[in-house]
């Protein structure tokens, strides 16, 4: 057993976390950051951050991550970090040659209190950003929230500090991702053209963290939505916000400076959060469904009816980020399943009211955590107590599933040993499709593995 | 062989490698950018601090510490103190493997401990959730020990881990508790983090059990980190062999192993930057002489089996290990005779950790390629130019702050295994005791040593020398891919190895084979992009 030393016995717990089922804001600062076209993400900390996070997506997208650091020794950290960041700013535009700069801080940063507001005017002021190119920051605390949290906040940044309103309204909606793949980005641009929607998504991470193989290593990949179409999302006719957690705060942003009304979704994962994407950015772009969508959404119904036997029931465990977890909850009681253990590491009471919204209608036996305490080992903990049939989450959840020999499906950040998660969508129809042809398959290896030789199926 | 390989002008490559950069950088690079000559040694500029904003190979403090010197001890809980990100990175991410004797027996390595902290620990402070959690820790596993580590805002906020551990170590009496003060900001790589976790296993944690261990020939592997299973390997070898491994300093080892160290009679070194000190000190206080030796490369492990038979003296062990060095030859010969004709002649550039791009060059000799420039991520000037530049050295502000112990001869158990005259016998032998030349007098004339390569550099080079292979780490692997050049994780391993002993070599030797001459560097260009030449090359070719 690997993870020999987890007790059935829960015990409360006010100081230890064990096996988080989150991380910290900066990493998830540096994926947003990446989905900004000709943009060099920033750490402004210790160059273990900075590592860290590089070595983390590297692993999850298999995909070259360019990002900088401040490089803070002793001195920094006693005496401020501003001498390291102008620094940082003037070697990379001389090195690099980025069109953006997106700075995040750190706990050590903000632990002594560097104003990333103020160090980037200085650097404007004393003439270290070239014409034409730009500096944006965002302030991650790692020890406020989560990764999800510093996703947020830089597409915040992002919002509050492009965006202008020239008084003449575009004909254009803004889609502002929540944390989600770069398949997932490219299926909603793919949706949006579909339906004749004209938008602008940020961030964008599609062709730069699956990138193709040519030979040679673009340090800027052709994709990221560009400095033109940010600055633009300040005159579109409103912004349809991807999850509550890690895009609305983008949104209220937006509203804010340029007055762009929004609208927050759930990410559209599963059967229903697709359908009231769809019908919002139908509605926000004044088009009709085309019949290629809705017979789209009619193949994901028609196998989810054809196959209904196998999903019926069947117990799950989850665990993962907030946008993620609320559209696939609803997804797996659609499917007839039953979620049963769900935790995430983030906090916050938006997503916890919108999980019970979905939870005490439907299934309000679930046992659901968020935030401070709620772990993997928590989760655990509670399947030795309740099996499942079933655990969906990131790659760490293989250590769970190897010891309770239970069907695993890789969902979410990170996923460090196997590939798909940036190529085929869980977003939209076809990515519901997707979820449910996963689904299908680890339930009836796993009957196929088990079943008496008498009771063995040649058709199922 | 070397004829063979065309070196550009180190002198201009190293021009063309700084022109970029503005003028201080330009001249601060410039004194890590050496062109080698092992007959002279010129002097590397090695850890200094990397310029902000230049994008560096390097980690932190904290990755030295816990990451690589701390995580691979199986029965420890490690409880990192500090906001969550730090314990998550590090979560199983450095493949040390570790065996236990029995299903139950302690392994925390695949759990990840933090102290999560929030934002009220950071302005009110951490001790308290800090202490709590050491007490639930122990509440819910009962370890025989707990290790407390820094994390930047640690230290800045003036959170006491040695108070904390020791109020709580007095308490349970029956579990050692321990913290390490190794802030990310400490030093300016891993480097720093390497010494800390040293002095930490010596102060805490050797000599903590005094029972003499059992065997003949009794030695420590210092620097064995069992990554993909190296440090199994080895036990192979030293168990055919009939030496005793007392502890590992850390692959595959146990608390109890390292308390009881000092009753060993030989320290081996393998990698010399994150383990020197423990070397030294162990040698001050208890008498214990240290060797460097290197497991990586067939020849190598030869080489160093029969300086360990030497050390001791007998001639039983030396024939032991003639005997066990002629059994394994013939499954080593049997594969690098079938793959040296496709990897002969070919060139490697490797820019990894502190010891392994020195160590990994045997490995590519023996597969007949050469290393045309090679440099560390986060070693020290003694690691290129040999142990006799250290009196030398100037202790820096970023040094200075990584404590140095005062380490006297233990009154008691102070008993130096080797006379003054035997030293000397050993030496002129041509056995280096407490010794290390460092990487420079292995690499050819005119190759190019670089420290602390950055990413800008790394491209550069790639371009001038189009090199078959390229060592170094997971950030590098995908962007030397994207240029088509096959990228070998020295850190991971790529999720292969072993790479030590004999069974590690040939198993190197197939994976470099299969990575220089993988068909799939020839696929990139899609059949309408080629140029009319190559397609009719291509046409050529296939008829």
């Amino acid at each position: 057993m690997l993870l020999r030393h987890t007790s059935k016995e829960v015990k409360v717990r006010e100081g230890l976390t064990i096996n988080p089922a989150k991380t910290c804001q900066p990493i998830g600062a540096m994926y947003a950051a990446l989905g900004i076209h000709g943009c060099l993400p920033h750490s402004h900390g210790s160059q273990g951050c900075c590592s860290y996070h590089r070595s983390t997506l590297t692993r999850h997208y298999k995909e070259p991550v360019m990002a900088a650091t401040s490089s803070f020794t002793e001195g920094a950290s006693v005496f401020g970090g501003q001498a390291n960041l102008l620094a940082a700013i003037e070697t990379i535009f001389s090195v690099y040659d980025p069109d953006i700069i997106a700075v995040h801080s750190t706990c050590l940063s903000e632990t002594i209190g560097d104003d990333l507001q103020q160090i980037t005017k200085k650097a404007s002021d004393d003439g270290k950003i070239p014409e034409g190119k730009y500096v944006i920051y965002a302030s991650t605390p790692s020890f406020i929230g989560s990764h999800i949290t510093g996703y947020a906040n830089m597409v915040t940044g992002m919002a509050e500090q492009f965006t202008v309103s020239t008084g003449e309204k575009k004909n254009q909606v803004n889609i502002i991702a929540g944390w989600m793949e770069p398949s997932d980005m490219r299926e909603i641009k793919r949706l949006s053209k579909e339906l004749g929607v004209n938008i602008v998504l940020f961030p964008d991470t599609s062709d730069v963290l699956d990138a193709p193989q040519t030979g040679k290593h673009e340090f800027y990949p052709k994709g990221g939505t560009t400095v033109a179409e940010l600055r633009s999302t300040g005159d579109s006719l409103s912004s349809l916000a991807l999850g509550c957690v890690s895009a609305e705060p983008a949104a209220i942003a937006l509203e804010k400076k340029c007055k762009v009304p929004f609208t927050t979704l759930d990410m559209p994962i599963g059967l229903s959060a697709t359908d009231r994407f769809i019908m919002a950015l139908s509605q926000a772009g004044g088009v009709s469904v085309p019949d290629t969508v809705t017979a789209d959404r009619g193949r994901l119904v028609d196998v989810i009816a054809d196959m209904e036997q196998y999903l019926y029931g069947k117990k799950v465990a989850l665990f993962g980020d907030p946008d993620q977890i609320i559209p696939l909850t609803e997804f797996l009681l659609d499917l007839n399943m039953k979620p049963l253990h769900i935790v995430s590491g983030t906090p916050g009471q938006r997503f916890e009211k919108r999980m019970r919204e979905i939870l005490d209608a439907r299934s309000p036996e679930t046992n659901f955590k968020n935030g401070l305490g709620a772990d993997m080992f928590l989760m655990h903990q509670w399947m030795k107590n309740e099996p499942v049939d079933l655990l969906i989450g990131n790659t760490y959840g293989k250590y769970i599933a190897r010891d309770e020999d239970i069907p695993f499906i890789r969902f979410g950040f990170p996923i460090l040993d196997r590939i798909g998660h940036s190529y085929f969508p869980s977003v939209g129809y076809s990515g519901g499709l997707r979820l449910v042809e996963k689904i299908l398959s680890v339930l009836m290896d796993r009957q196929d593995r088990d079943a008496l030789e008498e009771k063995f199926e040649l058709v199922m | 062989m070397e004829a063979n390989i065309h070196f550009p002008d180190p002198s201009k490559v190293r021009e063309e490698l700084i022109q970029k950069y503005p003028a201080k950088v330009a001249k601060k690079r410039a004194k890590s950018i050496i062109v080698n000559d092992p007959e002279t040694i010129p002097e590397v500029q090695a850890n200094v601090r990397t310029v902000p904003g230049i994008i560096t190979q390097r980690g932190c403090s904290y990755a030295g510490c816990k990451g690589v010197v701390l995580g691979p001890t199986r029965d420890i809980v490690n409880i990192v103190h500090g906001p969550i990100g730090c314990s998550f990175y590090a979560w199983l991410t450095r493949r040390n493997q570790t065996r236990t004797e029995s299903l139950m027996d302690e392994n925390y390595i695949p759990y990840c401990f933090s102290t999560d902290m929030q934002e009220e620990n950071i302005i009110f402070g951490g001790e308290k959730k800090l202490k709590l959690a050491i007490q639930e820790a122990y509440d819910l596993f009962h370890p025989k020990s707990i290790a407390i580590f820094s994390t930047c805002p640690v230290g800045l906020i003036g959170d006491d881990v040695h108070a904390a551990s020791k109020e709580m170590r007095e308490k349970f009496g029956d579990c050692n508790v321990f913290g390490f003060s190794c802030e990310g900001y400490r030093g300016v790589s891993q480097s720093a983090g390497h010494h800390i976790a040293n002095n930490g296993v010596f102060k805490h944690m050797v000599g903590r059990n005094n029972t003499p261990s059992v065997g003949k020939f009794k030695l420590n592997l210092l620097g064995e980190y069992n990554i993909g299973g190296d440090a199994f390997e080895i036990e192979r070898i030293f168990d055919k062999v009939g030496i005793t491994l007392v502890s590992s300093f850390s692959g595959n080892s146990t608390v109890s192993q390292i308390e009881n160290a000092h009753t060993a009679d030989l320290n081996v070194i393998l990698c010399h930057r994150s383990i020197n000190y423990m070397g030294d000190m162990m040698e001050t206080k208890y008498g214990i002489p240290w060797m460097k030796v290197n497991f990586v490369g067939a020849e190598s492990t030869a080489k160093s089996l029969r300086k360990i038979a030497e050390y001791f003296g007998d001639e039983e062990l030396k024939a032991k290990v003639e005997e066990v060095i002629a059994e394994e030859a013939p499954k080593v010969k049997a594969v690098i005779d079938e793959i040296l004709p496709r990897t002969t002649g070919k060139t490697a550039m490797l820019f990894v950790g502190g010891s392994r791009a020195h160590h990994y060059q045997d490995l590519f000799t023996e597969l007949g390629m050469t290393t045309v420039a090679a440099g560390y991520e986060f070693a020290h000037r003694d690691d290129y130019e040999g142990r006799h530049v250290l009196p030398g050295i100037k202790i820096d502000a970023d040094s200075k702050n990584i404590e140095e112990l005062k380490v006297v001869p233990d009154p008691e158990l102070y008993n130096p295994r080797k006379t003054e005259a035997e030293l000397e016998a050993l030496k002129e032998k041509g056995l280096e005791i407490n010794g290390y030349d460092g990487m420079m007098k292995q690499m050819t004339k005119k190759s190019l040593v670089v420290d602390d390569l950055s990413h800008y550099e790394s491209e550069k080079l790639i371009e001038i020398y189009k090199p078959d292979i390229f060592c170094a780490g997971i950030k590098e692997k995908y962007v030397v891919q994207k240029m088509g050049v096959p990228l070998k994780q020295l850190h991971s391993y790529d999720y292969g190895g072993p790479y030590t002993g004999f069974e590690g070599a040939v198993n190197f030797y197939r994976d470099i084979d299969r990575m220089v001459n993988n068909p799939v560097w020839k696929l990139i260009k899609a059949p309408w992009e080629k140029v009319e030449a190559d397609s009719l090359e291509a046409c050529y070719v296939t008829q």
